[in-house]
């Protein structure tokens, strides 16, 4: 059982699989397609370890930027297509780096704003995937990038609340079930827009408190499931948003996610005793960091960035 | 990603050969795509890439590409309809690989929805869901992760299905019935759907799903499977919606107001605070500017308030109405409007000492879709005591919350008070209190439990509301109090509702109500409301204290002024000694325009916060609201946006905070942004 987080011992794990010889793994192979958010999750982490200077901000900024599209959105890795998931992703890394200055930023906006249909609702590219996690990429990247006015705002807040359940909870499109995740991008893109009061802060309140299993003090997404670190993030941050943290019993997710981590090797994974990825990681130190664990920086519960990087971005002039 | 046990690789080299084939495939498979090459063998190529990786978006692209592009070559409907097959086998086998594949599960939609294309076999795309989801799960409680019937993408996909084939929602329910009481209780997913379809039923008043016979099959259906796993949440979740639509579902909207139906509001000029009076109203209102507020509270948020659906019945001037918001168009949900009517002495209606004002309210709609039984109309009486117009002529002295009260015994009292706190219980609710009673009835006989004791506090409280005599108070507090000694970890939930019923219990009858009124002498006896020492951590029942000019929350637990913003009358609010963090947990008293005297001491105000949680309840730049165009100041910024908007604010205490309130800067600082403030920290200033 852990008492404390290895910090030096992750900041090694990503820096290795970030690192040439990792890239032919099987699971490196596998993932090639997401790799601009393993970059997100990577890089954020370090950020929040105050390790960000360990990596080599050229080698990643050229590369992200070679995962640019002619439509101005971002792939998840050279050669692939553009999609609004690795677009977020693209520009929350330039934003750690301060380095938004080199986009087109009338490019990146107009090719998400294209995105927005009809009635309110975000397509996720040219394809046509509807998906409430859309609208707050929309919503997070256009405001990182200024540019919110470039999308009918009162329309995408209007249909991501009527993706609202019975619960309190949203679902990824109007009918669809309460999910955390979906839940976390629903509240982000309101507390975003500033319409925190269309939630039901009090109902699906309760319903996040009631994610914590009584056994290992970790979080599920949604009832009868299993405790999972990366819930961490989406039900402690769509708590603190709403101002309902203090409903959770808050060392006891701690301690879940410290015996979480490999003691010897690095990384934690999404339960004791599981599988390492840095999607788990990365979850990890966020949700400590929202737990105001000592020696991790503070994230920004809504844009998933840390708070010195989103207040130098939207504080100055 | 997940539920993969850490263990060592038993054949590095079996895994290592993997990738360097993966790694072969896809670079393949990249050049087919960027040279838009779509024969036979490519998109073959393409199938087995994703047969292996079902992640790899950019070959469902690719796939959709190939698709119009054989498409465009022939329209022969046995051709097109072999084409969807093909890519309906893709899918199909992608899914085997990972049954949560958004590509996978995408691209069949997709394909399913092309315009001008009828798939004839879109009715076995429901046999195929429902034998995917009924397959009973024999699986260790490790593999809960692949549970069919939990799926989200299936029941997404099911209900994309029927939207296509136009399957009737009564058949749907069905399908859920089948799903919870075949299958298991615990399917969750099942619950959520039914009440979609439950909901959408009843709002199309579909035959045999009126709401009173609606809730009672509910009710009864839902019973079995609280009853027989309470450990398990699923059913008590659908349980507690229908508890809420029991008292919610169709009824009308209802709402209170200040001045209320019937009352006597004296208007008192500017030298009201200072003069002294024998005669002392519950309803006196002291107007610096001649104008006073007109607040309608209602118990749903709703939007399109205005002169044209309130219309007052008297000479007073066209009305402006806003939302007690930190937006302020006509088109935000809110559940506080506020106008203010301004009594201008020149008024023929004012050179007669008592006006009677008729308000009339319609076609108000709340986000959910309730009415008011509109028309609804109130009407109150302006009694205009000496002149309005003017400014103060004396300097006031500071405001004491331990002195100069006394205990209001007036018999007279009883009337007004009981004008204010009465929410008027509608017509109509018959069934729906015979249904509460029943629940009632049944959790009593259930044996201890956390689950049992929360639904019967919900149900008591509920009962409450309908029928408002206040007898349930009591054991409705003894039940939290039980709660939080079963499950500690939600210890702050159940002190969070306990406050709530506490403050019901207080607001809920005339008695109980004036233990707790007093009269503040040094300002000609408004009324003081005292709810100090009460281990109080959150404000309720605001609809009935919307006449509180005066109101004593020190000594209590609130980490936050939400739901202060209401009380739109408050001039003095003591909130010292609780658990405010920062100035952001104080953003709704910027809405409160009276305030004249604030007393935040002793709290545990930081300078700048670790974590915020009530960040994003403000205005700022970070959502997106606020003013531009006003100079943020970069140090005390939450300090300045609580502030600023206090016009009338005269005294400020907030010793016992952080040390950065404690000194010159600070006090500068504040005299700078609140311009009429008299007494900082118990000392005067002079400017």
């Amino acid at each position: 059982m852990a008492d404390k987080l290895v910090a030096d011992k992750h900041l090694r794990y990503i820096l290795n699989l970030m690192a040439e010889k990792k890239k032919e793994s099987f699971e490196s192979v596998v993932m090639d397609h997401l790799r601009m958010n393993g970059a997100y999750w990577g890089l954020t982490t370090l950020a929040l370890l105050d390790k960000l200077g360990s990596v080599s901000e050229d080698e990643v900024v050229s590369w992200v930027m070679t995962c640019q599209h002619e439509s101005g959105g971002f792939a998840g890795n050279t050669g692939h297509d553009p999609h609004v998931l690795y677009t977020l992703s693209a520009v929350q890394i330039l934003a750690l780096f301060d380095k938004l200055n080199i986009l087109d930023v009338e490019k990146v906006s107009n090719y998400i704003a294209g995105l927005q249909n009809e009635d309110g609702s975000f397509s996720g590219d040219i394809w046509g995937e509807v998906d409430t996690r859309f609208s707050y990429i929309a919503i997070c990247c256009l405001s990182i990038l200024k540019c919110l006015d470039k999308i009918n705002v009162k329309k995408a807040v209007d249909y991501i609340v009527s993706c609202k359940n019975l619960d309190g909870g949203f679902g990824c499109s109007p009918g669809a079930e309460s999910h955390a995740g979906q839940i976390f991008c629903c509240v982000g893109a309101l507390a975003i827009t500033g319409n925190l009061h269309r939630v039901d802060k009090d109902l699906l309140g309760w319903w996040l408190c009631e994610r914590q299993d009584y056994e290992s003090g970790g979080l599920n997404g949604r009832p009868e499931k299993l405790p999972d670190v990366c819930y961490s993030w989406w039900v402690l941050s769509s708590l603190i948003m709403i101002d309902r943290v203090h409903w959770i019993e808050k060392a006891k997710l701690v301690k879940f996610i410290l015996d979480s981590q490999d003691m010897d090797n690095g990384g934690i994974s999404d339960r004791p005793s599981y599988t390492v990825d840095i999607f788990h990681t990365y979850f990890g130190v966020a949700g400590l960091s929202l737990l105001e664990y000592p020696g991790v920086k503070t994230i920004d519960p809504a844009y998933a960035l840390p708070v010195h990087v989103i207040n130098r971005i939207l504080f100055t002039k | 990603m997940h539920g993969r046990k850490r263990e060592e690789d038993p054949n590095p080299e079996e895994t290592a050969a993997k990738a360097l084939e993966l790694r072969s495939l896809q670079s393949q498979f990249m050049s087919n795509h960027h040279q838009k090459i779509y024969t036979k063998e490519a998109i073959q190529l393409s199938a087995k890439l994703l047969i292996t990786n079902p992640e790899f978006y950019t070959a469902w692209n690719y796939r959709k590409l190939a698709f119009e592009s054989r498409l465009d070559e022939d329209s022969d409907t046995s051709v097109v309809n072999s084409i969807i097959d093909e890519e309906l086998g893709v899918v199909k086998n992608a899914l085997e690989r990972n049954i949560k594949s958004y590509g996978a599960w995408y691209h069949r939609k997709w394909v399913l929805s092309r315009k001008g294309h009828y798939y004839p076999s879109l009715e076995n795309e429901l046999q195929l869901l429902n034998d995917y989801q009924k397959q009973a799960n024999q699986k260790q409680d490790d593999e809960k992760q692949d549970d069919p019937s939990r799926n989200f993408h299936a029941w997404n996909y099911r209900r994309f299905v029927v939207e296509l084939t136009k399957t009737s929602k009564e058949d749907e329910l069905q399908y859920t019935t089948d799903m919870i009481s075949d299958i298991s209780f615990t399917i969750y997913s099942a619950w959520h759907y039914r009440s979609v379809l439950v909901s959408s039923l009843v709002a199309k008043k579909a035959d045999g799903f009126m709401p009173k016979e609606t809730i009672r099959r509910e009710l009864d259906y839902v019973h079995s499977a609280i009853f027989t796993l309470e450990e398990k949440q699923s059913g008590w979740f659908y349980y507690l919606w229908l508890l809420d639509q029991t008292v919610k579902m169709e009824t009308p909207l209802r709402f209170s107001s200040w001045p209320s139906d019937g009352s006597i509001i004296i208007l008192s000029g500017p030298d009201c605070f200072n003069a002294s009076s024998s005669t002392t109203k519950l309803t006196t209102f002291c107007s610096e500017s001649g104008s006073f507020p007109l607040i309608l509270y209602f118990d749903q948020a709703v939007s399109g308030v205005s002169s044209s659906t309130v219309t007052i019945d008297s000479e007073l001037k066209d009305l402006v109405w806003e939302p007690v918001s930190d937006k302020k168009n006509s088109q935000v949900d809110s559940c506080v409007w506020v106008a203010r009517l301004k009594c201008d002495s020149r008024e023929p209606c004012f050179s007669r000492k008592e006006t009677k004002v008729k308000v009339s309210l319609g076609g108000i709609v709340s986000s959910m879709g309730c009415n008011l039984t509109a028309p609804y109309e109130f009407v109150f009486t302006l009694r205009i005591h000496d002149t309005l117009e003017g400014e103060s002529s004396q300097q006031e002295s500071i405001v004491s919350w331990t002195d100069d009260l006394d205990n209001w015994d007036d018999d007279a009292l009883s009337n007004d008070l009981h004008s204010f706190i009465a929410f008027k219980a509608d017509t109509g609710f018959e069934w729906r209190k015979k249904a509460i009673k029943i629940e009632i009835e049944h959790f009593r006989t259930l044996p201890d439990s956390k689950i049992g004791k929360l639904i019967l506090a919900r149900l008591l409280m509920a009962e409450e509301t309908m029928i408002a005599n206040g007898v349930h108070y009591k054991e409705i507090l003894q039940l939290y109090n039980d709660l939080m000694a079963l499950d500690s970890w939600h210890a702050q939930y159940y002190k969070d509702e306990h406050s709530v019923a506490l403050i019901h219990k207080v607001t809920s009858r005339t008695e109980s109500m004036s233990r707790h009124l007093f009269r503040y002498r040094s300002m000609n006896n408004i009324v003081c409301l005292r709810l100090n020492n009460l281990t109080l951590s959150r404000i309720a029942a605001v609809e009935k204290l919307l006449f509180v000019q005066m109101l004593d929350l020190s000594h209590n637990e609130f980490h936050s002024a939400e739901g202060l913003e209401a009380m739109q009358l408050l001039c003095c609010l003591n909130l010292s000694h609780n658990r405010i963090r920062s100035f952001s947990a104080l953003n709704s008293l910027r809405h409160l325009k009276q305030l004249r005297v604030l007393d935040v001491s002793h709290n545990h105000i930081c300078g700048e916060l670790p974590v915020d949680t009530t960040r994003y309840l403000c205005s700022s730049p970070l959502s997106n609201s606020g003013e531009t165009g006003r100079e943020v100041p970069n140090k005390y910024q939450d300090a300045y946006l609580v502030l600023r908007d206090l016009m009338k604010l005269k005294q400020l205490d907030i010793r016992g905070n952080d040390l950065i309130f404690a000194g010159e800067e600070f006090s500068s600082f504040v005299r700078h942004v609140v311009p009429k403030l008299v007494w900082l920290d118990g000392h005067k200033h002079t400017s």
